[in-house]
């Protein structure tokens, strides 16, 4: 029984078609979502939505924060940028890091919405960073 | 009657003002295609978007504490528009029917009292806007020399206004752009921004009336999406704009390049009389001439 799974970013539609299970990595954990799941609106935090049909990952994409959509037929992903897991880039990767942890820096402590912003950028490349390690390992 | 070589030099002169034109109208059209294929690129998410921030405006609709950037600020005092413009001219009258809107807005809105700001994007609109509501320019911002407009870009833009929300600077925030309808139709739109107009809930929807559960709650989400559902109708907002400046510059040229010919023709009947004017004459003076031998 599958579910129909849209991935889209600001700039265009990535994804549309049917599978039988995705998890997506919500904030407070990985989910799995199957048909029939009920309705539900989730953060995401940056991490590799996978693509199952049926026991095997046929598809794996970084996410880098967003949103998602679960209903019972369907399952949208509103990713601020999204791409698929072989087209990432270490040097990228640890630049964004950097960047990140740069920014968290400069950041003024009693902010307390920059500071937690600045955090989530750190994890979304850090799991970016992860994520390729997990393909050079192949997993 | 000018003489043949002034005659001469209007026709040459006029014919590379009509190469330039019709030049201008093919490269107009060309950007055309590819802001219209971004601008259809885009409305998937947006689509999607409005569909979840309607699903969570009605779950918090009766909280009191609901953010300023869906509920306002409880005033409305002070307006800032937002002017959407493009950064060039040539393009019929796509920039000035803007600024004149966004004059009248500012107009009648000071006739009620109340303060208004003005946000400039696009050089065209600032240039415009600065003869007599200098004043009341808050801002101003420009993609000049960009190729595309991306994300990005619109991001930075609602960033900055949220920004000025959040610093108390206004209560109540409309864009004013050009939304592209046909390449010979720009439609000048108003739309509001903060605080979010009021959701049109179709009718029959089955989906919206069961309320989904989330993940952290409503109101975490509602901070996160709030700016990037503000920055989505930017980004909208800017790509239509930016259609509509290349249909509106390409049906400007192609009326020049017409008017061009039309101007042509007219000179070189212009200079074939002259010339055959001049003939006659010299004809006349040869003949009586030698009659007078």
């Amino acid at each position: 029984m599958p579910i129909n799974l849209e991935i889209v970013s600001p700039e265009k539609l990535l994804l549309s078609r049917d599978v039988d299970m995705v998890v997506i990595p919500a904030s407070e954990g990985d989910m799995g979502v199957l048909e029939g799941h009920s309705p539900m609106t989730v953060m995401l935090r940056g991490g590799v939505v996978s693509l199952y049909e049926g026991e095997r990952v046929t598809e794996s994409l970084f996410v880098a924060g967003g949103f998602a959509e679960v209903t019972p037929e369907r399952c949208t992903v509103l990713a601020g940028e999204a791409m698929p897991i072989n087209e990432l880039d270490r040097e990228e990767a640890e630049k964004r890091l950097r960047d990140a942890e740069e920014a968290h820096a400069q950041v003024d402590a009693d902010n307390l919405i920059e500071e937690e912003l600045a955090l989530e950028r750190i994890h979304s490349a850090r799991s970016m960073l992860e994520a390729l390690d997990g393909l050079l390992t192949g997993h | 009657m000018p003489s043949l070589k002034a005659l001469r030099m209007r026709i040459n002169s006029v014919k590379s003002t009509q190469k330039i034109t019709s030049a201008m109208k093919m490269v107009a059209a060309s950007k055309l295609r590819r802001a219209q294929q971004q601008a259809e690129a885009a409305r998937p998410y947006a689509i999607r978007m409005g569909r979840i921030l309607n699903t969570l405006a009605a779950s918090v609709a009766e909280s009191p504490n609901a953010p300023a950037m869906l509920a306002g600020t409880g005033k409305d005092q002070v307006h800032l528009l937002i002017v959407v413009t493009a950064d060039r001219g040539l393009a019929g009258a796509f920039n000035s029917s803007i600024g004149r809107a966004a004059r009248t807005r500012a107009r009648t809105l000071e006739a009620q009292g109340k303060t208004v700001k003005i946000l400039a994007v696009g050089r065209k609109g600032r240039d415009y806007l600065r003869r007599e509501l200098a004043s009341r320019i808050v801002g101003d911002i420009s993609y000049a020399g960009k190729r595309r407009i991306d994300y990005g870009d619109a991001e930075g833009l609602a960033k900055r206004v949220t920004a000025m929300l959040d610093a108390g600077e206004f209560d109540v925030a409309t864009l004013i752009y050009n939304r592209f309808q046909s390449v010979i139709a720009q439609i000048v739109t108003e739309q509001q921004l903060i605080p979010a107009p009021p959701v049109k809930d179709a009718a029959g929807n089955d989906e919206t009336t069961a309320l989904p559960e989330f993940e952290p709650d409503e109101e975490t989400i509602l901070a996160r999406l709030l700016p990037q559902a503000l920055a989505v109708q930017t980004y909208t907002a800017l790509l239509e704009s930016a259609a509509g400046e290349h249909g509106a510059r390409m049906t400007a040229m192609d009326n020049a390049t017409r008017n061009a010919g039309d101007m042509i023709k007219r000179l070189t009947l212009n200079y074939n009389r002259a010339r055959q004017a001049n003939i006659t004459r010299e004809l006349i003076e040869i003949i009586s001439g030698a009659e007078a031998l």
